[in-house]
């Protein structure tokens, strides 16, 4: 027995959740589980709350293992977490703004998502009214001769999301970034308590724009996990064809874009000539660029036709043709390699700690790719090798997603080859009572999760959405350090967090 | 690099016809926009973007705005780094109420005359996100806005046709 599943044994398993075991755990379990995170050998994947208990989702390595532990909370609180384990801070932060919930012992009491503007507080528990005048918010103190502060956003200079960066600096050289995030919160998780089911899809699809086909299948197939139900073949080829299409237009869009914030602009016209060929076939093939609302609860919105395919063959052929001539200019442009090499290093140790999902963790030799699970989507018939650097600089995150690029082609070919007929979609069985289902689909920034409660009336009682960015946002901080001002950009790019999918 | 170079000198753009400018949105515009203060600018327009808690949906789409196919700045537009060098904001996302604030000092650091511009379906009235107790629902709630262009994402074509209609009233 490991030690995951010793504590899912201890404790009250939940019949109707799938396809990954939950179990209510007591006090101690809960400790037990947080110690095995922080220890090492788990990943934290999620932490999350409702009105009166907390969730939290872990994977352990070798052999690889899923499951959900869950603490009730009827005095309104539970151990934190984010004491023994750091990743878990902010989301520990989020569920006492939304939830009301207290993680006792916690070493950061400050809120995170409510800035004070809400006019109620604890808005999906016990809310209560408040002014919404806004809250003053304790940057953490910084001692030291020489030092400035640089505070940016959360309007920004370029075409970004919103999010504040407090910098603080010793002449060029950053000693702390400190990030305040929460601007792009909608209040989505609310908002999906009570949705139907096509309304719910459609919000997940809208959690951030560049992983809509991501976000669209995570919650298709914890829907369908939930409802014990599959997708036809030919949907969930469809559905892998549409993520590595999105992946490839976000991997050629960020090439090009990391390289336009060292001035070498010549990568940004060329990228984004590529990029805009694949939304533009996406929009041919699947009636939108970003295949948005194209993946719905029981299969696909879209069929492939013979034009589809040779769209995308062409596509391919296109890329393949232009790419590797770009990848030459990137590799031997010597001023560019003295911007990207060696800057904004991540760590094994911290990639490792803290989960970091896609290309942030695969450049720091974190050999995790959700592609890799076993489940409906067809990636275990699909050849491939998931692709790690060790550097974990900006030149290696460029590089790992250089190669996806490569590895997309390739999937995108295996899959045309071999995609089946059939139909596209099945209709899904009511729900006889509360059914539980969650789902972990790599995007092209990481891993998202989805977890959901699908109630007797068949609506969305609870749906939890955890973008990748949750566990890449915090290592940016410890990525900066020491670098200068003006490799931020550099690194911030070659991270690419989601602020909208973080904030929610 | 060389070659690159070269080809990009003797090879065709693959910047693409200017569409017309959009029907209904000229028709909104009409009633909006002052025309002597359009004179006054001509047909150059400085553009700050501003994200009031879009999914970064729109932001993709301005974005490719600027890529070679779509080239935005053959028509007197860019985008700039601050609200005041601004003409127009352009403004998406159902207006989040942490983003209030921030959206209600960037217009009111852009000088006069200025335009406000709200793209996407959830600026109009906060679209999907209607209702929810983080958002204002709409741009309109915080700041006036001149011309609206609809669109989950709005596709870089609808953009440029609205921003057109910006211009050519």
């Amino acid at each position: 027995m490991t030690a995951l599943g010793d504590i899912i044994e201890k404790g009250q398993r939940v019949a109707a959740h799938r396809p990954w075991p939950r179990a209510i755990v007591d006090a101690e379990g809960w400790e037990s589980a947080a110690f095995l995170a922080a220890d090492g050998r788990c990943t934290l994947l999620g932490l999350w709350g409702e009105a009166n208990a907390a969730h939290m989702a872990l994977a352990a390595q070798d052999p690889l293992e899923i499951a959900i532990v869950s603490l009730t909370c009827p005095d309104g609180a539970f151990p934190s977490v984010g004491r023994h384990h750091p990743p878990a801070i902010r989301l520990e932060r989020a569920i006492r703004d939304l939830f009301g919930l207290v993680p006792q012992g916690a070493v950061d009491m400050r809120p995170w998502l409510d800035h004070g503007r809400w006019g109620k507080r604890h808005p999906l528990g016990t809310a209560r009214a408040d002014a919404g005048v806004g809250d003053a918010y304790g940057f953490l103190p910084v001692e030291g001769e020489s030092l400035h502060q640089i505070p940016v956003g959360p309007v920004h200079a370029g075409i970004i999301e919103p999010g504040h960066f407090r910098f603080t600096a010793n002449g060029e050289t950053v000693v702390r970034l400190e990030e305040r995030l929460g601007y792009a919160h909608k209040g989505i998780e609310g908002l999906m308590a009570g949705a139907e089911l096509v309304r719910a899809a459609k919000l997940a699809g809208r959690a951030s724009g560049d992983s809509t086909v991501a976000y669209g299948v995570a919650f298709a197939q914890a829907i369908e996990a939930a409802l014990d139900v599959t997708a036809p073949p030919r949907a969930q080829w469809l559905r892998v064809l549409m993520i590595e299409l999105e992946r490839l237009a976000n991997h050629l869009g960020d090439i090009g874009a990391i390289c336009n914030d060292a001035s070498f602009a010549i990568m940004l016209a060329h990228c984004g000539i590529l990029r805009e060929r694949v939304l533009r076939a996406a929009d041919a093939v699947f009636g939108h660029r970003l295949m948005r609302d194209r993946v719905v609860p029981g299969g696909v919105a879209a069929d492939l036709k013979d034009d589809g395919i040779a769209a995308i063959r062409s596509l391919v052929a296109e890329i393949r043709a232009r790419f590797p001539t770009l990848v030459q200019l990137y590799d031997r442009t010597t001023s560019l390699q003295d911007r990207t090499v060696a800057t904004g290093r991540l760590s094994a140790a911290l990639a490792r700690q803290f989960g970091a999902g896609g290309f942030v963790g695969r450049a720091s030799g974190r050999n995790f790719d959700a592609r890799k699970l076993a489940g409906p989507l067809p990636y275990g018939a699909l050849d491939f090798e998931t692709v790690t650097r060790d550097e974990g600089d900006v030149n290696a995150r460029v590089w790992v997603r250089i190669d996806e690029v490569t590895q997309s082609l390739e999937l995108v070919e295996q899959i045309l080859e071999r995609l089946p007929d059939g139909a596209t979609q099945v209709a899904l069985p009511d729900a006889d009572g509360d059914r539980e289902g969650m789902a972990l689909i790599e995007g092209f920034r990481g891993d998202v999760l989805v977890w959901l409660r699908v109630g007797a009336d068949g609506r969305i009682a609870r749906c939890h959405l955890r973008d990748p960015s949750w566990f890449q946002w915090p290592l940016l901080e410890a990525v900066i350090e020491g670098n200068i001002v003006a490799d931020f950009p550099l690194c911030n790019k070659s991270f690419n967090c989601s602020y909208s999918g973080h904030d929610l | 690099m060389n070659k690159l170079l070269l080809q990009s000198l003797v090879l065709p753009p693959v910047t693409e016809p200017a569409p017309a400018p959009d029907e209904a949105a000229l028709a909104e515009l009409a009633a909006n926009v002052n025309a002597a203060a359009r004179r006054k600018l001509g047909r150059s327009l400085s553009i700050r973007e501003v994200d009031a808690g879009s999914c970064n949906g729109c932001e993709l789409e301005i974005h490719a705005l600027n890529n070679a196919f779509y080239d935005l700045e053959r028509f007197g537009l860019r985008f700039v780094s601050s609200p005041r060098h601004a003409d127009v904001l352009l403004v998406t996302g159902p207006l989040t109420a942490n983003m209030r604030q921030a959206l209600e000092r960037t217009f009111r650091a852009t000088p006069d005359p200025k335009w406000v511009v709200a793209v996407g379906d959830c600026a109009v009235d906060g679209g999907l996100f209607a209702g929810s107790y983080a958002c204002a629902g709409g741009i309109a709630a915080a700041v006036p806005v001149d011309l609206h262009i609809r669109g989950c994402p709005p596709s870089p074509t609808q953009l440029l046709k609205g921003l057109l209609a910006l211009l050519q009233q």
